[in-house]
């Protein structure tokens, strides 16, 4: 593939299911892994006669996020029916913002890994109702439809045709993820279908400013599938120009164990959806006391918050934004910190050790069996030299393991570094005498053999004694 | 016992013992059963539920705990859902169907402990002005049975009208209430759009759908539509602001609501009927009575039909989409695929005026008609409340025809749908502005009902109700009855 | 006023219409557009479109949950049920 030929063009949709208690239009819960159609009231199965009335959470929400990132909150919005028929949509339409959404145009910046940064447009982000789930494989010859997730309120946000890689399309959505849990409007969940995204793709000859045709590769709720789909579809589309074909406008899917995309038949008829003002909403009028109100509740940001770490502690960059992708990871590391008086460390702790816990059990930091003040007390135990890093890490697993404090983890397995000179002293004697013949190469010039000191000292002590004490007084005992 | 008899005078025979809540239902049912034969106004009856009902109201009379409608019986159009009865909305598609909940207006009538006996015939979807569009044969007027009851709600108007039931609920998109209630002699209230829930009554054309009443008198109408108006969290187009007034339970007087109004008789109107007599003999009442007529003009009257025929058609044409045959409603015999399971159940389920009425809203809402056929009908509804709006900063009511004719014979318009459409040519101005109107008779021709029309500003239903009731203090064609064999 | 294609629109609206009723509709709606198209006549540059009657604000409610679900009562009607499962037939994606 000719790299330099071809420029990207892409354009993300990402619909992002709003946390809250009950649904968009109806008093229904919004809970997942129930029985299905266990969390379908009469609203949400659309039974005749009945109505949809909004959340007004799922509205606060919407502007919360508009807020977040720059942009107009449109005043006066307006709700549209989306007209299709498929089993899975109970009323034959969605109700979704056409012409008028809530949340106008807006930015987010995103990081690349050269290092440089982004601003990526967004057009616009738009209220809207989640449709169920129809299961194709379970029964022979027949789709079996579940409407528990009709009405999941979503916030779908679409970007402008900005990104130009793969890597771009991912970090956007990676930051939108990030974003949308530091406003905790979305429980992040991604294998829950939480946050789910189309992209539309379509290439270009570089340097021209003429859109190709594009296609539009549906649904796909990972980070990395997002990027090999874009990658994959990219390559497709090179191929089909390069051998003189033309794209066909299209949806598809991507299927992540093939890594391929393919046409969506159901989509193949292209669709009339005859949007227009759904008559069972009226206009949704926002005052400037709420936006405002609103305003004042937005938390710190991830791109203020990485600033501030980079200032106020001290961090790289890198360290930084890998902090701050996951509010809760930064809570973690901040209140780690409070107690710590040791920003560098404590966050080398947290990015290694604790994240590698964490992953091991696939548990969330608010799941985590250390607290940040019992971090805190392990890494202060580190600096005031009573746990060797080699000891601070048998410590940290123990304390993991048995959810005991840092203090009677050393007391019952004795981690305590040994510092005590006379104590060291007489251990080095030891096994000085023990072993003439190493002592002799030493004195011939051989250095290499204090290494060979320093293991046999520190196997005598269980590893406990302090290293650089040991190296100290073995070149004065050697002598 | 007299079954012509108004609400009040029930109210008082339950008071002083005379009869029971069992036993005016029971007469109301054995009556209403008979007569069904006849003029099919009834889809369904609920005969035990209803018996259960009356005890439970005799019970609280005796206690000294009912309201102003305890005990009363009534009907409910078939499209409001009832939960644990049939609700079929005219429909094939719902033939089946028994609603998990009851519509707001059901909830608050059962609630003052009124009795239901049965579900009122209608046109299918409320798609009609005839009732010959309803799946369950039509209905027949009660003072000629060769011709139509009007429609939608014509099961509800013929009910009442031959005493099978002394009030019935029925909705209003572009005149399903006040036509019938012409066409059959009774009165008919349609309220101002969002006074009334809509919640649990079976969509046609959800910015025009209103609920109401139609009953002997405007003092029993009154009575009815005080125990279920107001704001429901269940309908966000439901006005939050009740009518203190009206949810009061109001004492109607008999004397002279206030003094000197000035009623509107809009000229467009009175252009093209052939029944004016009756309604100017009407005219001459208020007059008398010291209101001032003045002659008004509401220019935009005449695109009223195509825009309401886009609009309603459009709203219907996706409200009408849940229709599917897979959670509820018809489904085809061993559909082949999902596109059959569709397309079959919804051509066998759905009648052909229903079919009619789909397609001309799927057409106007359709990639590139919508310009031209909905926003364009939108932009002439707005015209036409703005006639209204300024011709309401002159006069306080309009007087004019409900229909340009009385009650046509079965079958005249079934096959000319434009023909038929024009019937509404009077009540569907008032509906697109989402004004109240109401229909009261005002005289016979052939021995066949003629109504005059009534229309308010916005939220004006006092002022309907006490001039309608201080017009039938001085007459009495709402009095009339027809001989039933 | 153009040729309303009412196969198409049948399509649109999922309703299988066959025969002597497809070409019975396509007479009805061509006289309906006909009668439609005196709109055409009425000057509305500059008039705003009317969705909905009355000039008022949407009413939300607060989010909690106000319903109890009863699936058996739910799907007492349904036309197939497996395992709580509404069935249709087999859809491709």
């Amino acid at each position: 593939m000719h790299e330099n030929k071809w420029e990207m063009v892409i354009g993300l949709e990402v619909h992002v299911q709003l946390a809250t208690q009950s649904k968009i239009f109806s008093g229904a819960p919004v809970k997942f892994g129930e029985p299905p159609n266990s969390q379908a009231c009469a609203v949400d199965l659309g039974l005749p006669g009945v109505l949809p009335v909004l959340n007004e959470e799922a509205v606060k929400m919407a502007i919360l996020f508009g807020l977040a990132i720059g942009a107009k909150i449109n005043t006066h919005s307006i709700f549209d029916r989306k007209n299709y028929f498929y089993p899975d949509l109970p009323k034959g339409y969605q109700i979704s913002q056409f012409e008028y959404p809530i949340v106008g145009t807006g930015s987010l910046t995103i990081d690349l890994e050269n290092g440089d940064s982004k601003t990526i447009g967004i057009t616009r982000a738009h209220l809207e109702e989640d449709a169920g789930k129809s299961i194709h494989d379970a029964y022979p010859g027949m789709t079996a439809i579940d409407l528990n997730r009709t009405g999941t309120p979503l916030l779908e946000i679409v970007s402008d045709p900005d990104l130009r890689s793969p890597e771009e399309a991912s970090a956007y959505f990676r930051k939108l993820a990030s974003l949308v849990s530091y406003l905790k409007i979305c429980d992040g969940d991604m294998s829950q279908g939480s946050m789910r995204c189309d992209a539309n793709v379509s290439i270009r000859e570089s340097g021209s400013n003429k859109l190709g045709q594009r296609t539009e590769i549906k649904n796909v709720n990972s980070f990395r599938f997002i990027e090999k789909a874009i990658s994959y579809e990219v390559n497709r589309q090179i191929t089909i120009v390069e051998s003189g074909h033309l794209i066909k406008q299209e949806t598809l899917l991507y299927d992540s164990e093939i890594d391929e995309t393919r046409p969506m038949r159901s989509k193949e008829y292209s669709n009339d959806y005859r949007y227009f003002p759904d008559p069972d909403l009226l206009p949704l009028k926002l005052s400037e006391e709420l936006i405002n109100s609103i305003k004042n509740k937005l938390p710190e940001l991830p791109e203020f918050r990485q600033e501030r770490f980079i200032q106020e502690y001290g961090l790289t960059i890198y360290d930084a934004s890998w902090l701050v992708e996951d509010p809760e990871l930064a809570d973690f590391f901040e209140a780690t910190t409070e107690s710590s008086n040791n920003a560098k460390l404590t966050a080398n702790w947290v990015m290694g050790e604790l994240i590698a816990a964490l992953n091991r059990e696939e548990l969330k930091v608010s799941e985590s069996r250390i607290s940040p003040e019992e971090l805190a007390e392990l890494i202060l135990r580190i600096t005031d030299g009573t746990l060797s890093s080699k000891l601070a890490k048998t410590a940290f697993e123990k304390m993991w393991e048995e959810e005991k404090p840092v203090d009677d983890i050393i007391e019952i397995y004795g981690l305590e570094q040994v510092s005590d000179d006379d104590e060291i002293k007489a251990i080095i004697k030891e096994v000085l005498e023990s072993n003439p013949k190493q002592v002799e190469q030493f004195r011939q010039g051989k250095e290499k053999v204090l290494g060979f000191f320093v293991g046999k000292i520190m196997q005598a002590t269980n590893g406990k004694a302090n290293p650089q004490q040991v190296n100290t007084l073995l070149r004065i005992l050697i002598k | 016992m007299d079954p012509f008899i108004e609400i009040n005078a029930i109210r008082k025979g339950l008071a002083d013992g005379e009869y029971s809540s069992a036993e005016i239902t029971k007469f109301y049912l054995d009556r209403a059963k008979k007569l069904n034969s006849q003029l099919n106004s009834f889809i369904s009856f609920c005969e035990e539920q209803a018996i259960e009902q009356a005890k439970n109201a005799d019970n609280k009379i005796a206690e000294g705990s009912s309201g102003p409608i305890t005990g009363i019986p009534l009907a409910h159009k078939d499209i409001f859902c009832t939960k644990g009865i049939t609700t079929t909305c005219g429909s094939r598609m719902l033939e089946n169907f028994v609603a998990p909940y009851d519509a707001t207006v059901v909830e608050r009538l059962n609630k003052a402990g009124a009795v239901t006996i049965g579900k009122a015939n209608m046109d299918e979807f409320a798609m009609g002005s005839s009732n010959e569009n309803s799946y369950f044969g039509n209905t027949s007027n009660p003072w000629d049975t060769d011709r139509v009851p009007g429609g939608s709600s014509g099961g509800s108007a013929a009910a009442v009208a031959a005493g099978m039931i002394p009030i019935a609920t029925g909705t209003d998109t572009g005149g399903s209430i006040r036509q019938p209630a012409a066409f059959c002699g009774i009165s008919g209230l349609k309220p101002t759009y969002g006074r009334v829930s809509r919640y649990g009554m079976i969509a046609f054309a959800s910015s025009l759908d209103q609920a109401g009443v139609l009953g002997r008198s405007v003092a029993d109408i009154c009575l009815l539509l005080s125990q279920f108006g107001g704001p429901d969290v269940l309908d966000s187009t439901s006005h939050p602001i009740p009518d203190n007034w009206l949810s009061s339970n109001p004492k109607l007087n008999p004397t002279k609501p206030e003094a000197k109004i000035t009623i509107g008789l809009p000229r467009e109107y009175f252009d093209q009927t052939p029944n004016l007599k009756s309604v100017e003999i009407a005219m001459r009442v208020f007059e008398n009575a010291g209101c001032i007529l003045k002659e008004v003009s509401l220019p935009s009257t005449e695109s009223a039909i195509p825009a309401y025929y886009i609009i309603a058609g459009a709203e219907a044409s996706t409200n009408l989409s849940r229709y599917d045959g897979v959670r509820f409603g018809y489904r085809c015999q061993d559909p082949e695929s999902l596109s059959d399971l569709y397309q079959r159940s919804r051509n066998e389920g759905f009648g052909k005026e229903v079919k009619r009425r789909i397609l001309t809203g799927t057409y106007a809402l359709s990639v590139g008609y919508y310009d031209a056929y909905y926003l364009k009908a939108q932009k002439i509804r707005r015209l036409i409340q703005q006639d209204f709006l300024e011709v309401f900063n002159k006069v306080d009511l309009i007087l004019c025809p409900t229909s340009p004719g009385v009650a046509f014979k079965k079958g005249a318009l079934s096959e000319n749908p434009v023909e038929m459409y024009k019937q509404d040519i009077f009540t569907i101005p008032s509906s697109l502005a989402g004004l109240p109107a109401m229909s009261i008779p005002c005289g016979f021709q052939n021995n066949l009902p003629i109504g005059m029309q009534l229309i308010a500003p916005h939220f004006a239903e006092r002022k309907l109700i006490e001039w309608g009731h201080y017009f039938q203090s001085l007459t009495d064609w709402h009095k009339k009855v027809p001989e039933l064999s | 006023m153009p040729k309303i294609d009412v196969e198409h629109l049948s399509r649109l609206a999922q309703i299988g219409l066959e025969g002597e009723e497809l070409s019975e509709l396509y007479e009805n709606l061509d006289q309906i557009m006909r009668m439609v198209d005196q709109m055409r006549e009425i000057d509305t540059t500059e008039v705003e479109p009317l969705a909905h009657p009355l000039d008022a604000n949407q009413q939300l409610r607060s989010d909690v949950q106000t319903e109890e679900i009863d699936r058996e009562l739910n799907q007492a009607m349904a036309p197939l049920i497996e395992d709580g499962f509404y069935i249709v037939p087999r859809v491709v994606d």
